[in-house]
């Protein structure tokens, strides 16, 4: 492996603190040196970034990846592939596969395909419950024994209190959060959009944003009972952003994630009938988009995460209430988030940390900083060169792309895993 | 929103293409009542009718219009039929086009069903009731038979009483009366009207009385046994006593108020037989046979020209 050494580079090393330019020398696959001028050590091949941003690869905390049983969706490989060309090193992959994540085999399984990409570490989350079937508690020792980072049924809501306050209370002999699609089920069931006048326009079922508020507040009883440690994902509602802010200020293991659809776009997007906006939770009003935005910039959300949801051409073709929800989203994670830099809502260093440092202290990971002795999983991009998002020519297979036909500003140069490119050229 | 080639909704219609085609509706009410119903405008052309959910008076109300223009009618019945077995909406499309079918009337259970078989088929696709969405032509040929007693639409006030979280025909009839200037209102139980209908440009009331007083035109819906089932609304005799349009309920509105109902009807559970078969009240018959004309109105529209 040869060695390497970034010239004329901005270092945007959010977890130590550091957004300078400068230079970057990697050794045998891992961070040697940064500064200001490193001279030219020998053997050393020098990449001249043009004063691109050079950040930790990004830590992708929430996205399904088709394996096991999905794979005329996505692959391993197929993912990791578009990954690579989003600037992701690292994937915290969902359980409700088929099988699902409840067995410790599966969870090693999956570690070591990642391992075989070369390019794309894979962090298993463990279900919570068998089958993410809502009904039994899954090993989630021998689970997080075999590697699970933190334990979610997926897309499927916890629903029984019960069964809830149960898995925080038992987790908290192992550590790892519980992941909660928050989504109150009798209320979500069947529902293909945000409850208002646009669903009520279009004749689609329906589900009202308090179904998301509702749940958070039930959850942040429960941890607040158990002590045990609970995050939200894709949190997309102003209601369920106050409770987790309050919670925050009071202490509690409560955290949140979002993901780039929830804060750059809105329920028009569906309009029409458009089935590549058909996401579960629903996208929501304007007004709630809004405070997504703003919990980015105001520290209330902890990361970005791409909620990738690999779908086959088929599962959109249908009638809008029977499509099957869900964008993908790994190739856009990080334009689309630097799209709220370029609105002036965020700053370029806090962006970067939501996509890098902050998800990965949450999943117990080493990646996501450019610190000395750090594997050197690096990406390197160009903050204002633009591209259009294009549905078929996306990398990896699913072409699902809730941002069709967008102009984004924000393109990865290149991508490197322990020190060798695997994106650019 | 409409593309021009098909009628997929009243939402977005502008008032002059609305206006244009009640009049040409009116122009067929004519013809077909002197009994000069055979037409060659649509000779050679063929008119297939997919529905996906059973339906009598629509489908057959289509099917006579096309055969009084003089289109080749196929009646494509989905109970024989490869959708039952596997085939996608768009593998039938792609079957459509392949017989060259050129005008495709649709009825499905999903909201924008026929929106997604307009983008892949060469047929002009004319909605005849997609889920909760629309029913364009009910609207057309409720508007009709207003304009025919009424002489207009302007000014007037239209209560639309019942199930309109369910009911395409109460989301049609709003874009369409709104945009040519009459006043809607809803009347229902709170679990049955849906959230932020008021945005659509309409009043929304709970109670009859207060509902109807006033009232030019009464509207009753369809109220499904399903609904009861789902627990929207406690009983069939619950909603009879509050929301059943009877003798007692019409005399709220207007004095000379007119009765109507897209039909089927559950007598006894929103409407009651002595105000459904009132000859001085009901015009329940009449948009039957108004929809026929408005159908005509509607193909010979699509075959010439489009709507814009």
């Amino acid at each position: 492996m040869s060695d390497v050494l970034f010239h004329n580079v901005r270092l945007l090393d959010p977890a130590g603190g550091v957004d300078q330019p400068g230079e970057l020398l990697v050794r045998e696959g891992r961070i040697a040196d940064s500064g200001q001028s490193l001279g030219r050590p020998d053997g050393v091949a020098v990449i001249d970034g043009n004063g691109a941003v050079l950040c930790p690869g990004l830590v992708d905390m929430r996205a399904a990846l088709g394996e096991p049983g999905f794979e005329y969706r996505e692959t391993i490989a197929s993912a990791a592939t578009a990954a690579a060309a989003g600037g992701i090193t690292t994937v915290a992959a969902l359980p409700d596969s088929a099988p699902a994540v409840d067995d410790p085999a599966i969870a090693r399984l999956l570690i070591a395909r990642g391992a075989e990409t070369g390019s794309l570490d894979i962090l298993p989350y463990g279900a919570v419950t068998r089958g993410c079937r809502g009904e039994e508690m899954a090993e989630l020792g021998l689970l997080r024994e075999a590697g699970a980072v933190a334990f979610t049924d997926g897309t499927r809501a916890i629903g029984p209190a019960r069964l809830m306050a149960l898995a925080l209370s038992y987790l908290r002999g192992f550590g790892g959060r519980i992941v909660q699609h928050a989504q109150e089920p009798s209320l979500s069931e069947g529902a293909a959009a945000t409850r208002g006048e646009l669903a009520t326009r279009l004749g689609l079922p329906a589900v009202a944003a308090e179904a998301e508020a509702i749940m958070v507040a039930r959850d942040i009883a429960l941890a607040r009972m158990t002590r045990g440690a609970v995050h939200f994902a894709h949190v997309s509602t102003a209601a369920a952003l106050d409770l987790i802010r309050r919670a925050k200020d009071e202490g509690l293991a409560v955290t949140c994630d979002t993901a780039p659809p929830y804060f750059d776009l809105d329920e028009t997007a569906i309009g029409n009938f458009r089935t590549y906006a058909k996401l579960s939770p629903p996208l929501r009003a304007a007004s709630d988009r809004a405070a997504v935005a703003a919990a980015l910039a105001d520290g209330t959300i902890d990361a970005v995460a791409s909620d990738h949801q690999p779908r086959d051409p088929d599962d959109k073709r249908l009638p809008f209430a029977q499509a099957a929800a869900g964008g993908s989203g790994l190739a856009t994670l990080l334009a689309v988030t630097l799209a709220q830099v370029h609105g002036s809502t965020l700053d370029l260093g806090r962006a970067v940390a939501l996509l890098t440092e902050r998800p990965a202290r949450l999943l117990g990971s080493a990646a996501g900083t450019l610190a000395r002795g750090a594997a050197a999983d690096l990406c390197l991009f160009d903050p204002g060169a633009a591209w259009l998002v294009e549905a078929g020519k996306l990398p990896g297979k699913a072409q699902n792309t809730p941002f069709d036909g967008r102009l984004l500003q924000g393109r990865v140069l290149g991508t490197w895993k322990a020190g060798r490119r695997v994106f650019g050229a | 929103m409409n593309p021009p080639r098909h009628l997929l909704q009243i939402e977005g219609l502008p008032p002059s293409e609305i206006a244009a085609l009640l009049e040409l509706a009116e122009s067929y009410v004519l013809l077909n009542r002197s009994g000069q119903t055979e037409r060659d405008l649509l000779h050679g052309r063929t008119l297939i009718t997919l529905f996906f959910e059973d339906s009598t008076r629509t489908r057959t109300s289509f099917e006579l219009a096309g055969k009084r223009l003089g289109a080749d009618v196929i009646t494509m019945s989905v109970a024989t039929s490869s959708v039952n077995k596997g085939e996608t909406l768009l593998d039938t499309a792609a079957t459509l086009n392949a017989m060259h079918c050129d005008l495709l009337v649709v009825r499905h259970a999903q909201s924008g069903a026929p929106a997604l078989l307009a983008q892949k088929v060469d047929a002009a696709v004319i909605n005849a009731g997609d889920g909760t969405h629309e029913h364009p032509t009910q609207a057309l040929l409720d508007a009709l038979t207003i304009c025919r007693h009424r002489g207009r639409l302007e000014g007037l006030v239209v209560a639309i009483c019942g199930d309109v979280l369910h009911s395409r025909v109460a989301r049609s009839n709003i874009h369409l009366l709104t945009s040519m200037g009459g006043h809607v209102r809803v009347v229902g139980p709170p679990t049955l009207i849906p959230p932020a209908i008021e945005k659509m440009g309409v009043e929304v009331f709970h109670d009859m009385r207060a509902g109807l007083a006033g009232a030019d035109i009464v509207m009753a819906l369809r109220l499904q046994k399903e609904r009861m089932a789902r627990g929207l609304v406690p009983s069939a005799r619950e909603y009879f006593r509050f929301w059943g349009l009877d003798a007692e309920r019409l005399a709220y509105a207007k004095s000379d108020a007119l009765v109507m109902h897209p039909g089927p009807m559950n007598r006894g559970v929103e409407i009651d037989s002595a105000v459904a078969d009132d000859p001085e009240r009901s015009l329940i018959r009449e948009q039957v046979e108004m929809g026929v004309a408005v159908r005509m109105a509607v193909l010979d529209t699509l075959s010439r020209r489009g709507l814009s």
